[in-house]
């Protein structure tokens, strides 16, 4: 064992030391020769003679040296090196033809890296956790109001934990955290800061250790216990300047001294798990008792006992949902969790986070693929007709005893050269991509933030350099090594019509091509189209010309009454300000806006009508002021509340029209009267439907009550003006210190970026798509061009010929196109039938476009016709410009 | 027979790794017998002591016999020094080791053994079977 390693060594070692191992050799064959000359001359030969003999006994010298080389040495290392400076020289020799391939492959592989590290950060790696397949998210059973229905109540929580079995733990977080939430003050300005509440066990049993500092206590999760944070890796950088002291000191979030118990590691990044493009800044421990009257709040991450199956889980599920309540404290709040035909449904932690992207995700790993594939066609087409101007190269080397293996190996090494220079420059590409994609906080995707190249991704570059190497270098070296020697040797040079076969083979791959970027083609058409529709959506409100900024206010007072005067007085103040700013048309204060937060009360009915229990959808429930709806520039029919609806005054509301149409299918419910418990709710206006918690889902109901008479969680002022957004940002913000000397510099957001965001993964998807079907049509013009050029070549003396036959110009113009229209017709007709498949495929990704959409085909087959028509055009005019004298005389 | 053998690289990618092998391992046993019996000895000194041993019965290709030496070489079988001759001409010089020794006891205690299996299979005769 250990002679054959040092053996292996000593082989490794002659390798490199190459020049003074042969001198020693061929100093040892010298004295060898010498000597046998000698011992002839002693037997009375002449010299001559004595020369010639010990020669021939000694056998070929050259040989004995290969084969003491050979034991000595690498000989597999010594031809790939060999092959490597041939390469190195032919390719310098042929520096467009390098410089273009090197070019396609490293688009080629570049995108697929970045696709595949997107895919590996979000579909493949395990949660940043400790032992992350233990974990399992459990959600009450879908229904359609919002966050409401997607979280538990503080007892529900309780009792589901102490009734269940299979875990080893179970934890959960505030779902109706918004962004914003904190001020921090002490440090310059008031800053505004995003903290997310947690049950007290929930780095534990997620498995999060810190970089400094300890885990939250349960006693700091109760009632009176003195306030903690955990701070993100990320905002103890910014805001604390990485101060390796921070814990145990005080920070001022919201006017309270809370201790800073410990740091967070770069890895852990709440809002890329559970809150896509959420920056979550710091994490407090959740008290649930204070929580405990309120409704649903608190989402459910359990970690299952080792040995217990998500099945063997979710049916112990299902029987502790009937027994849960929604407070203990009243019994007929039991059982509303579940029963509805729907049940609780658990699935893995990995699943929650990526599963609803993982379709879209393997789409586009496809889709990359297969413009690999055509860069691999492509580069194959190049060789090809490259190979085609050095067949006489290699029947020569042939004809001097180059074995065909050794040519293909030639040639291979020459494309494994090309792949892995394109593959340097690919990651080159691929690493700019990445970092970009990392910082994209606006792309709603899960984990992206973390997204980086690592070692799976680098190897996962060498595979696609070497596949793509193999794939796209070994049909030009078999064709090559199969041509005949004394044919090529023979054949006079380019002009007699050389090998149809090889010509064949060309216009076979440049229709594969052409079919391969039709799907590309069709499939971002469809996309595209999608995304348009999407954007084309009426979402209930305009989001153009609006923007929206978190607003501190402080409506504390000793009784309710007095708060909600004292609110009044202070909102009416900020939107009389903010209004009276040039250009501002309209302002409204929302404690939630669409597509961010939201909650649920229970559903109102009809004064005198009685619905079965959980039959009817629970509207979302928004708090505003007056000049909300006209800000958000919200249709209404009826009218808007106004100042003077206050808590003496009736109470009313404002419902949407999906509401409104199910309760009066043919009356008008303005002026009609809601009950909700006890309270008598009068309609006075109803709104169009809004896309409030998605923009692609389907509007449920939502219902408005005045902030004026019901307590609003959070304030949102919206204003609509006449110039762009942001312009009004400093004013505005001034305007808010000027009232409250506290208000911090929150985000002044255009309600168009919140729309952006909420389409931002489709929006993500489509622009990839696209490009890869705008380089897959750009490859296959490439292809189409080179192959009918390249034949215009090859035929220029046929051509010739034919011109002074009597042929004219036009005739020759349209011999090319035609044969051009035949390749691109050929390829449009396949790439439309695999289309038809592919589309299929991907009809859970399109919106309000059908996967046989005959406007996308259409405009495929026309696109794909021009560019070919282009291509082609180039190609026909030189051929069609020969000059017959000249192109007979060219041989 | 062993002439045969001597080729180009590419001829030898044809042959068979276990004749090769075998073929080899034939002419390291010769060298290091050789060199144990002899002591220390240049590259020809070996080839002419094969050939006058096998009474020319082997046609050797003298040149092949320094793949073999850098083999053995490799192994530590054998050691390597440039020294003068008889008739004072500079000629590297190689010498058995003891693990070359050692190596060389298990080699022939094989060959003995290969030869007496072969010899007594080739005088197998025809007892009432086909020729």
């Amino acid at each position: 064992m250990i002679s054959s390693v040092r053996q292996a060594f000593d082989r490794l070692r002659s390798f490199f030391r190459k020049d003074p191992l042969d001198r020693d050799l061929n100093a040892e064959i010298a004295a060898h020769l010498e000597l046998a000359i000698e011992e002839h001359l002693q037997h009375g030969m002449s010299p001559e003679e004595a020369r010639r003999r010990a020669l021939v006994r000694f056998g070929g010298v050259q040989q004995a040296k290969e084969q003491q080389r050979e034991a000595r040495g690498l000989p597999a290392l010594d031809i790939f090196l060999q092959d490597l400076r041939y390469t190195m020289r032919t390719l310098r020799r042929d520096r467009a033809f390098t410089i273009v391939a090197v070019l396609i492959l490293a688009l080629g592989i570049g995108a697929n890296i970045v696709v595949f590290s997107v895919v590996n950060t979000i579909l493949l790696r395990p949660l940043p956790f400790s032992n992350p397949h233990e974990l399992v998210w459990i959600a009450p059973p879908p229904q359609k109001c919002g966050m409401s229905c997607a979280t538990y109540s503080a007892d529900a929580y309780e009792e589901f934990r102490d009734m269940s079995r299979s875990y080893q733990g179970i934890t959960g977080y505030e779902a109706f955290t918004t962004v914003d939430n904190y001020r921090l003050t002490g440090h310059g300005e008031p800053q505004p800061a995003t903290g997310i509440s947690v049950i007290g066990n929930f780095f534990q049993l997620l498995g999060v250790q810190l970089v400094i500092g300890r885990l939250f206590t349960m006693a700091e999760s109760r009632q009176g216990a003195h306030p903690v944070a955990l701070l993100a890796n990320p905002y103890w950088r910014r805001q604390f300047a990485a101060d390796p002291n921070i814990v145990g000191k005080e920070i001022d979030l919201n006017g309270d001294a809370v201790t800073v118990v410990g740091v967070l590691p770069e890895s852990f990044d709440f809002g890329a798990v559970f809150s896509p493009g959420l920056k979550v800044d710091l994490l407090v421990p959740l008290n649930l008792d204070r929580e405990r009257m309120w409704g649903n709040i608190v989402t459910m991450i359990g970690r299952l006992k080792p040995g217990v199956t998500l099945g063997q889980a979710q049916a112990e599920a299902l029987m502790v949902e009937p027994r849960l309540c929604w407070n203990v404290k009243y019994p007929n709040s039991c059982g509303s969790y579940g029963g509805k035909g729907e049940s609780m449904q658990l699935r893995t932690l990995k699943d929650y986070v990526s599963g609803r992207i993982r379709h879209s995700l393997v789409v586009l790993w496809c889709a990359v693929v297969l413009i690999l594939l055509i860069v691999c066609v492509n580069l194959s087409n190049l060789l090809l007709a490259r190979a085609a101007s050095r067949t006489k190269e290699f029947a020569m080397r042939t004809a001097l005893g180059a074995s065909r293996g050794r040519l293909i190996r030639n040639l291979l090494t020459e494309s494994l050269v090309l792949s892995c220079a394109g593959a340097i420059c690919g990651l080159g590409l691929a690493y700019g991509a990445i970092i970009w994609l990392a910082h994209q906080g606006s792309i709603a995707l899960p984990l992206l933030s973390s997204i980086k190249v690592d070692s799976s991704a680098l190897m996962w570059t060498v595979l696609v350099a070497i596949a793509t190497a193999v794939l796209f270098g070994l049909a030009p070296g078999l064709k090559i090594s199969r041509s005949n020697v004394q044919e090529a040797l023979k054949d006079s040079g380019p002009g007699t019509s050389e090998g149809r076969h090889h010509q064949s083979l060309r216009s076979a791959l440049v229709v594969s091509e052409v079919a391969l970027a039709s799907v590309l083609l069709i499939g971002a058409g469809l996309l595209m189209r999608s995304f348009l529709k999407v954007l084309d959506l009426d979402l209930g409100f305009q989001p153009d010309q609006a923007a929206s900024i978190r607003v501190l206010y402080d409506d504390s007072a000793p009784d309710e009454d007095s708060t909600i005067i004292k609110r009044r007085v202070i909102f009416r103040q900020i939107i009389d300000r903010v209004r009276a700013l040039p250009s501002v048309n309209a302002a409204g204060i929302a404690d939630f806006l669409p597509l961010g937060q939201n909650r649920a009360w229970g559903t109102p009915v009809p004064k005198g009508r009685t619905y079965p229990d959980g039959s009817l959808p629970e509207p979302l429930v928004y708090v505003i002021t007056p000049g909300y709806v006209q800000a958000m520039g919200m249709r209404l029919h009826g009218r808007d509340f106004t100042w003077s609806d206050d808590p003496k005054s009736e109470r009313v509301v404002l419902i949407n029209s999906s509401a409104a149409r199910f309760f009066w299918p043919n009356g008008d419910a303005v002026g009609q009267t809601l009950v909700s418990g006890k309270e008598e709710l009068r309609i006075v206006g109803v709104v169009d439907d809004i896309h409030a918690d998605s923009v692609e889902g389907q509007p449920g109901w939502q219902i408005y009550y005045p902030a004026t008479q019901k307590t609003p969680d959070d304030a949102h002022l919206v204003i609509r003006t006449s110039l762009p957004p942001a312009e009004l940002a400093g004013s505005v913000l001034r305007a808010l210190r000027e009232l409250n000397p506290k208000q911090p510099a929150a985000e002044f957001r255009p309600i168009r970026t919140i729309v952006d965001r909420a389409v931002s993964p489709r929006r993500f998807f489509v622009l990839l798509v696209s490009i890869f079907a705008e380089f897959g049509l750009l490859l296959a013009t490439l292809g189409i061009y080179g192959v009918i050029s390249y034949s215009v070549a090859q035929q220029t003396q046929e051509i010739g010929i034919r011109m002074a036959l009597g042929a004219t110009q036009g005739d020759v113009l349209r011999g090319v196109i035609r044969k051009t229209m035949f390749l691109a017709v050929t390829g449009i007709v396949l790439g439309t039938a695999a289309s038809v498949i592919v589309a299929r495929w991907i009809a859970s990704m399109l919106f309000g476009t059908e996967p046989t959409d005959p406007a996308t085909f259409a405009a495929m087959a026309v696109i794909m016709t021009v560019v070919a028509l282009v291509a082609g055009y180039i190609p026909a005019r030189r051929a069609a410009r020969i000059n017959p004298m000249v192109a007979l005389r060219g041989n | 027979m062993w002439h045969v053998h001597v080729g180009t690289a590419q001829e030898k990618f044809n042959l068979t790794q276990t004749k090769l092998d075998l073929l080899q391992g034939t002419l390291d046993v010769m060298v290091l017998k050789t060199l144990a019996s002899m002591g220390a000895q240049h590259g020809y000194g070996i080839a002419r002591r094969i050939e006058q041993v096998s009474g020319d019965t082997i046609l050797l290709n003298q040149g092949t016999i320094y793949a073999s030496l850098v083999r053995l070489q490799q192994r530590d079988w054998i050691s390597a020094e440039w020294g003068a001759s008889e008739n004072n001409r500079k000629a590297k010089f190689y010498a058995i080791t003891s693990q070359g020794r050692k190596q060389l006891a298990e080699d022939t205690a094989y060959w003995r053994r290969l030869a007496g299996v072969m010899g007594r299979v080739l005088a197998m005769s025809n007892e009432g079977g086909e020729p």
